[in-house]
């Protein structure tokens, strides 16, 4: 799919022979994200769509007690020291961004007035530069207002390096922040910016009080009282935190919307696993909402019947994977393994690889473990066949991959198993430690198994394996194995995400594999189109560009792209108007929730 | 006596010195740091990572650190968590009564279990009530509180929808209602634990008593008309719970760092959740220290349960 077409699809979404649901689903399935998506039609001036969700309490209060289960406990309420994606949602409840991304990837104001565009001029046409007009009226819970200060003070915190912010990477890029007047501010930035949400929108956005956070900037960051005891705008304050374990908050009387929130208290408790989290809301209604449920769908149709709860399924750009090691890792180099100085002694051969490619079976993987939580890849397109991609298509089909086989010489030993010139075809697969995965990696096994694979299965702690220690041979960094598997979870924009594909960022001993290239494949032609996607104002102009970036990864057969997955929740029947985003927190919308009665 | 505890409290100290650096070491090689979950986010440069591990001490050698641990510890200042910035002891202390509730009445629970079976088990070895019991001790302790605990939840919470089944530390009522709902939420965990450690505890107060039961002493007790109630109570029980209270006092370092496994299925926010959650994030501060408090309790009611059976047991002398 190239530029033009992209054109072609917005001038039908304008026209209005294309719903705007069905183009954001299309540009999913391709690869890229529903924010941009918006943003793509936005620039095409194709007006907003349908409205939220209907509110209907007519005062504030009177609700009761929210009861809401993470199965991974709070530790912190500071977003920008956060490490996990559960803090940011369990800050969330305090503090607030200027704008969300709703289910649709549209940008919602929370704390800005309005959301800055092409038309109304809040964003510059060479990208260099965007005008936020903040709500005026919105007190921090300590009654001082919220002013254009708190912003500037947020950027300033946050793009620190003695600070060590986590979002740091979000407002790095930012020159300078000029203070309009008390409630305006106009973000500056380095080089021209297609993707201006990326600051101080979404989870990595909250503003904090500049009062509060004033005398902790620097090393002293986290010291910060503020950081157990939030003062923030949000629709509630807190009452008390146990980290890694409970959150309580109540309502915020001095809230900025109206009628809003309905609930008189809110309680956050975290710990446990998924399936009895599913339990507490689906079947004893214990708990009104439950986040994140990695649990086999089976499970949760049954837990379903009972009648109190149920599974909401969100978009979102979550990819299972499986990484394709260009290197070898079974060579050390100057005690390095996976060393960019080798290349794959079997995997180099493009046969292999598209011999792999067509051994993973997609449709049972999806079928049987995910059900409606896992739909067509982002970068492969399963059905219906309108929504494919003329570039690329998933395929199952072991004949073809036999035949391929015997076509470039790998032929059956006497064990079964394929060899070449004296090299057996022998991976080692690894993942993380997690019921579904282990059954991802039977199915993978026995597939390729057949086709004369020899597949070695290995399985890594997830702490372990996600973990960032430089002389720990079992991170994904280091990858000491021929394949590995895991999700990605693609944020807003791809921009920052498609990153993993660069040459400069080959994980390796010289930056303690640090590096994000985990599969140090390197590339020409996509190092330039990331370079050009970085400063490319056109929308769709980008979207075509990072379409051909995705064409590139899984044509190299370099990332395997398996199932992608939705972000899926437990909600109480009596619990309306949740509208969870895969794009945001699950609390975007916090404020607006309400119980029928 | 004096110098025995003297000696004994001298001894410890290199004992509690010597754990601590085994457990050090161990987690310092040991793959992993508090960070790693931002090294999959692409928006986390890895400059922060490296000065959020430097800000923490985390690349100096391990000598170094463990001798500044050590120094701090015996200052008294405890550390703070490397996650959320909350003081160690502060965090413990946070949570030691929840624990101190449910294990305290668990430990209490299997006392109750434990005694009168054992008792009137071996009054009456081999007979009805005997078989049964022993049968439903080897059941008790054969199963897993993992098993149990689901088994548990299955059967109250959600078929019979009796009972909560997830532990609140700070329930919002008062009064009695407040003793009701602790009560309601409380008794599936410490009936799961109380009942694993009841099971054990049957059998050895059945073994200790039958022992006792044998001895001429007590033939001449009944002989001389004493009631079987009185015989029982004065003679018998007390001579065959001293090696029954010794072994409680060795148990009851458990009831303050918790059961990781009901802690984890019930969400009770317990000390053992916290190490567990500590070891998973490599959090090494909460780790050491609730492992050196655990050291030096079991040190502790080691000596307590040594000095004790001394003091019930004449017969024994410390030298």
């Amino acid at each position: 799919m190239d530029e033009r077409e992209l054109r072609r699809l917005i001038r039908r979404v304008r026209a209005g022979t294309l719903s705007r649901r069905q183009f954001t689903r299309m540009m999913v399935g391709l690869g890229l994200t529903a924010p941009m998506a918006a943003q793509m039609l936005g620039a095409a001036g194709v007006a907003r769509a349908q409205s939220r969700p209907a509110f209907t309490p007519t005062k504030r209060g009177g609700g009761g007690e929210l009861k809401v289960l993470w199965w991974q406990a709070v530790s912190i309420l500071n977003c920008h020291l956060a490490v996990g994606v559960k803090d940011n949602d369990g800050a969330r409840l305090f503090n607030e961004p200027l704008a969300a991304f709703d289910p649709d990837g549209n940008l919602a104001p929370i704390l800005a007035a309005e959301v800055p565009s092409l038309d109304n001029g809040g964003v510059a046409k060479d990208g260099l530069s965007v005008t936020w007009k903040l709500k005026r009226n919105v007190q921090w819970h300590d009654g001082k207002p919220f002013t254009a200060d708190d912003v500037v003070f947020t950027w300033e915190f946050a793009a620190d390096p003695t600070t060590a912010a986590t979002t740091t990477g979000n407002y790095k890029d930012i020159t300078r922040i000029d203070k309009l007047d008390s409630h305006t501010v106009k973000i500056v930035f380095k080089q021209p910016t297609p993707f201006w949400p990326i600051a101080f929108c979404s989870a990595s956005g909250l503003i904090i009080p500049k009062h509060v956070f004033e005398p902790f900037k620097g090393a002293k960051s986290r010291e910060a009282p503020a950081n157990l005891r939030p003062v923030g705008t949000g629709p509630n304050r807190i009452v008390d935190f146990k980290p890694d374990d409970v959150v309580r908050a109540e309502l915020n009387p001095h809230y900025h919307v109206a009628n809003a929130p309905f609930f008189d208290r809110v309680e956050l408790k975290g710990g446990g696993d998924a399936t009895s989290a599913a339990r507490a809301v689906l079947q004893t209604g214990e708990y009104d909402f439950a986040w994140n449920l990695q649990v086999e769908d089976d499970l949760l149709k049954r837990m379903e019947q009972g009648g109190k709860g149920r599974v909401d399924f969100a978009a979102s750009g979550n990819v299972e994977h499986i990484n394709v090691n260009q290197t070898d890792p079974w060579t050390e180099v100057d005690g390095e393994r996976s060393s960019i100085k080798t290349t794959h002694p079997l995997l180099s051969d493009p046969a292999v690889r598209q011999a792999l490619t067509l051994l993973i079976d997609r449709g049972s993987m999806q079928e049987q473990l995910y059900g409606r939580a896992g739909q067509a890849t982002t970068n492969y397109i399963n059905a219906p066949s309108r929504y494919q991609s003329k570039n690329l298509k998933w395929e199952f089909n072991p004949d073809k991959a036999n035949q391929i086989l015997d076509a470039a010489g790998w032929k059956r030993g006497g064990d079964g198993i394929r060899a070449k010139d004296g090299k057996r075809l022998k991976f080692l697969l690894q993942t993380s430690i997690n019921p579904l995965r282990q059954k991802e990696q039977a199915i993978i096994k026995q597939v390729a198994g057949k086709a004369g694979f020899s597949m070695e299965l290995k399985t890594v702690v997830a702490s372990v394996f996600f973990g960032s220690d430089a002389a720990n041979p079992d991170n994904v960094a280091h990858f000491t194995a021929d394949l590995q598997m895991y999700a990605w979870q693609f944020a807003a924009d791809p921009q920052p995400d498609m990153r993993v594909f660069l040459s400069r960022e080959v994980a390796s001993k010289d930056n303690q594999f640090s590096g994000r290239n985990t599969t140090r494949w390197r590339n020409e032609e996509y190092d330039r189109l990331w370079l050009a996607a970085e400063g490319e104002m056109d929308p769709v102009k980008r979207a075509a560009m990072f379409i051909r970036m995705n064409d590139l990864v899984v044509q190299n057969a370099v990332v395997i792209p398996l199932v992608w997955r939705n972000w899926v929740s437990g909600v109480s029947n009596r619990l309306k108007n949740t509208d969870i985003s895969g794009w945001d927190s699950s609390f975007w919308n916090l404020a607006r929730w309400y119980r029928e009665a | 006596m004096r110098t025995y505890l003297v000696r004994r409290l001298v001894t410890a100290v290199p004992a509690l010195v010597g754990t601590s650096l085994v457990l050090f070491v161990i987690l310092a090689l040991a793959p992993g740091d508090p960070f790693g979950e931002l090294a999959t986010n692409p928006n986390v440069p890895p400059e922060v990572r490296m000065n959020l591990r430097k800000q923490f001490g985390l690349d100096d050698p391990i000598a170094v650190r463990y001798v500044r641990w050590l120094g701090s510890m015996v200052k008294g200042e405890w550390g703070f968590s490397f996650v959320s910035r909350v003081d160690v002891d502060r965090l413990i202390l946070q949570r030691l009564p929840t624990t101190l509730f449910v294990l305290g009445s668990a430990q209490l629970l299997g006392l109750l279990i434990a005694l009168p079976v054992g008792i009137y088990s071996a009054r009456r070895p081999y007979s009805l009530f005997d078989q049964a019991a022993t049968t439903f001790a080897f059941v008790g302790f054969s199963l897993p509180t993992f098993f149990t605990g689901l088994l548990f939840i299955l059967l109250f919470s959600i078929y019979l929808d009796w009972l909560p089944f997830i532990y609140r530390a700070d329930l919002q009522v008062t009064g009695l209602r407040w003793v009701w709902a602790s009560f309601q939420q409380g008794i599936m965990p410490i009936a799961v634990l109380g009942l694993f450690q009841g099971a054990a505890l049957t059998r050895f107060v059945r073994s200790s008593v039958l022992e006792v039961i044998r001895l001429d002493y007590v033939s001449t007790a009944r002989a001389k008309g004493l009631t079987e109630g009185v015989t029982l109570l004065k003679h018998v029980v007390r001579n065959a719970l001293i090696p029954v209270v010794t072994l409680i006092a060795l148990q009851i370092p458990q009831i303050f760092t918790g059961a990781v496994v009901t802690e984890q299925i019930f969400r009770v926010p317990g000390i053992g959740s916290l190490l567990i959650a500590s070891i998973l994030a490599n959090d090494t501060p909460v780790i050491m220290a609730i492992t050196f408090v655990f050291s030096a309790l079991v040190i502790v009611f080691n000596l307590v349960a040594d000095v004790l059976y001394g003091w019930l047991d004449p017969r024994i002398s410390f030298r």
